[in-house]
């Protein structure tokens, strides 16, 4: 038992060593001196006030920003009711029909959605002259449509999870239908609907493909002002950028990670 | 009370108020509940494949849009032509080329997915047998870098793999090479970055399968004389089954039509159908043979990945 433990113990820390070593490469270089990315030229901040002198890119991230709060936000409201339709609604038409359709973006290429949608802004353009031209407005469907089934998949298994006692309970109490959902529902399903928003607004945040198709000329998003820059080679601005973008992110798993030790203590108190 | 009323009135008067009644008793609150989510998808993820297959049916033209109308008509000859280009598919069948980007992408999925198994397996154990205050910590671990944008955690591996790159740089510095290894735009790199970028996503169903795992199963083997590699194979592993087929497809399924990876670590011979339709369509600007590519790609990787699932849906719940 214990040579075997000995082993697995290795592998799984080689493991984390694959996980981070790229990260913390791209870190410390971004604090590196020098313009070639690969010799040491001592520590400097030089990189950072490149990168917030960067128009080109603050730009785009503001751009991106925006894109992915108002995708996220309109991703929740229908995901959600995407989600409650399909494991509250007993049976009716078409139901089959949504549970498919939103099961259907998390296996589409990306590729395919964007050439999908762009195709059907051009045909639309054609028919309605609407929308006319592309840029956020198109980015923002496109980001809503593939983020709200990640929604809906989170929102329907927690309500699966849930017991359906109180909602009854709720019922007999004679409470409306609407006042059932925002008094009763929805603040029980709301660690789903936040971790809905969150992982939506990181999605919309990061995608390359599928706003590349979609968006016009001049609504470059940031990931594509940074695959343009990344396609040339090796660039330290962009190393600063990912260095931001690692601390705020790590800043906030560690938030989460302190939530989730405190309950793992109290159930070790428990047990 | 109105719900009383309204009854009332249908059982003592004539038709055209029952059909009144009709129309009030439709639930307004969730009728709409169902149809916007609907129509929103309706129109936005189904009718796009309705376009992009009428559009791999025309033909490229120097025009805005560039392609041609399938139908085209003018009243005052009174014809209709509706011309299908069927030129699209069989140039997709008779040139190798996209053959064998559909059978390379799989390939090189499928090899993906086999790593990332093998290497997410000890980490998701690790995890599970660890306590419950150090499993948060390396579930966070893991779950980290999956926040951080994956076009970076690609570049990342750019700065390791190229040329003059820090792993050339240090197995230069040791003397273990003489010579720096061509790395980026291979293959090989093309294997790295997407065990990388999608190892978190084996590694978190392989756990919640493994922390299910009733630990004195192994006690019983091993006391009544099973070696440790064989409790392994015939215990561990048939209980983690339902982990390594939801991992492998959370790895499989966005492997074999990625784009981003082999554009920045695979070299011009890499072969992936996502980068050929992406090529097609920005670079040989033929929206037509894009659609087609997007259509073949879809019938004949995407449908049998969503049937497959389905029908472990529907096991699930049996």
């Amino acid at each position: 038992m214990k040579r075997r433990s000995l082993f697995l113990n290795t592998t799984a820390i080689m493991g984390f060593i694959f996980l981070y070593a790229p990260m913390i490469a791209l870190v410390v270089y971004s604090f590196n001196k020098s313009k070639l990315v690969t010799v040491w030229g001592g520590w400097s901040l030089k990189w950072y006030g490149e990168l917030f002198r960067n128009d080109q890119i603050i730009d785009a991230a503001l751009l991106s920003f925006k894109i992915a709060f108002i995708s996220a936000s309109v991703a929740v409201v229908l995901g959600t009711m995407a989600g409650f339709v399909l494991s509250r609604y007993r049976r009716f038409r078409g139901k089959m029909l949504l549970a498919g359709w939103v099961s259907a973006p998390l296996v589409m290429p990306e590729v395919i959605t964007g050439l999908s949608l762009l195709l059907l802004f051009v045909a639309m353009e054609g028919a309605f002259g609407w929308p006319s031209g592309r840029g956020t407005s198109t980015i923002i469907i496109a980001h809503v449509t593939f983020c709200m089934a990640y929604v809906a998949v989170i929102v329907q298994s927690r309500l699966s999870q849930l017991d359906e006692t109180l909602e009854e309970a709720a019922m007999d109490l004679g409470a409306k239908p609407s006042s059932l959902f925002f008094l009763v529902t929805l603040p029980l399903i709301m660690p789903a609907v936040i971790s809905g928003w969150l992982l939506s607004f990181t999605m919309s945040l990061d995608d390359l493909v599928i706003a590349s198709f979609v968006s016009g000329p001049g609504n470059s998003t940031l990931p594509m002002v940074i695959f343009s820059k990344v396609r040339l080679g090796v660039s330290p601005e962009v190393n600063a950028l990912a260095t931001l973008m690692i601390a705020v992110v790590a800043i906030g798993v560690t938030a989460a990670m302190y939530q989730m030790r405190r309950q793992a203590k109290l159930l070790e108190k428990q047990e | 009370m109105s719900i009383q009323t309204g009854s009332a009135w249908v059982d003592g008067s004539g038709s055209h108020l029952a059909k009144y009644n009709l129309l009030n008793r439709i639930n307004w609150g969730r009728f709409s509940v169902v149809a916007i989510p609907m129509l929103w998808l309706g129109v936005f993820f189904f009718v796009p494949f309705l376009v992009v297959f009428k559009i791999s049916l025309s033909e490229t033209a120097i025009a805005v849009p560039p392609y041609t109308q399938l139908l085209d008509w003018n009243l005052e000859d009174a014809y209709v032509n509706l011309k299908l280009n069927m030129g699209n598919y069989l140039f997709l069948f008779e040139d190798s080329f996209y053959i064998d980007a559909y059978l390379s992408s799989i390939k090189i999925a499928g090899i993906s997915t086999f790593f990332t198994l093998l290497i997410a397996f000890p980490i998701a154990y690790l995890i599970a047998r660890s306590k419950p205050t150090t499993r948060a910590l390396l579930l966070s671990l893991v779950i980290l870098p999956f926040w951080t944008s994956f076009l970076l955690r690609v570049y990342a591996w750019m700065g390791f793999l190229k040329k003059n790159g820090l792993i050339n740089e240090f197995l230069l510095s040791t003397g273990l090479i003489d010579q720096p290894l061509i790395m980026l735009q291979t293959d090989f790199a093309v294997y790295i970055g997407i065990v990388y970028t999608y190892l978190p996503f084996m590694v978190l169903p392989l756990y919640s399968a493994l922390e299910k795992m009733d630990i004195t199963l192994l006690e019983a083997a091993e006391d009544l004389g099973s070696k440790p590699a064989t409790s392994f194979f015939l215990i561990t592993v048939p209980m983690a089954m339902p982990g390594i087929i939801a991992g492998c497809m959370l790895v499989f399924i966005p492997a074999v039509g990625e784009f981003v990876i082999p554009a920045l670590l695979g070299g011009s011979d890499t072969l992936m159908i996502g980068r050929v339709l992406w090529d097609e369509f920005f670079l040989n600007r033929d929206w037509p043979m894009a659609s087609a590519v997007a259509v073949v790609m879809l019938i004949v990787l995407v449908l049998p990945i969503m049937l497959i699932r389905n029908s472990q849906g529907k096991e699930e719940t049996v």
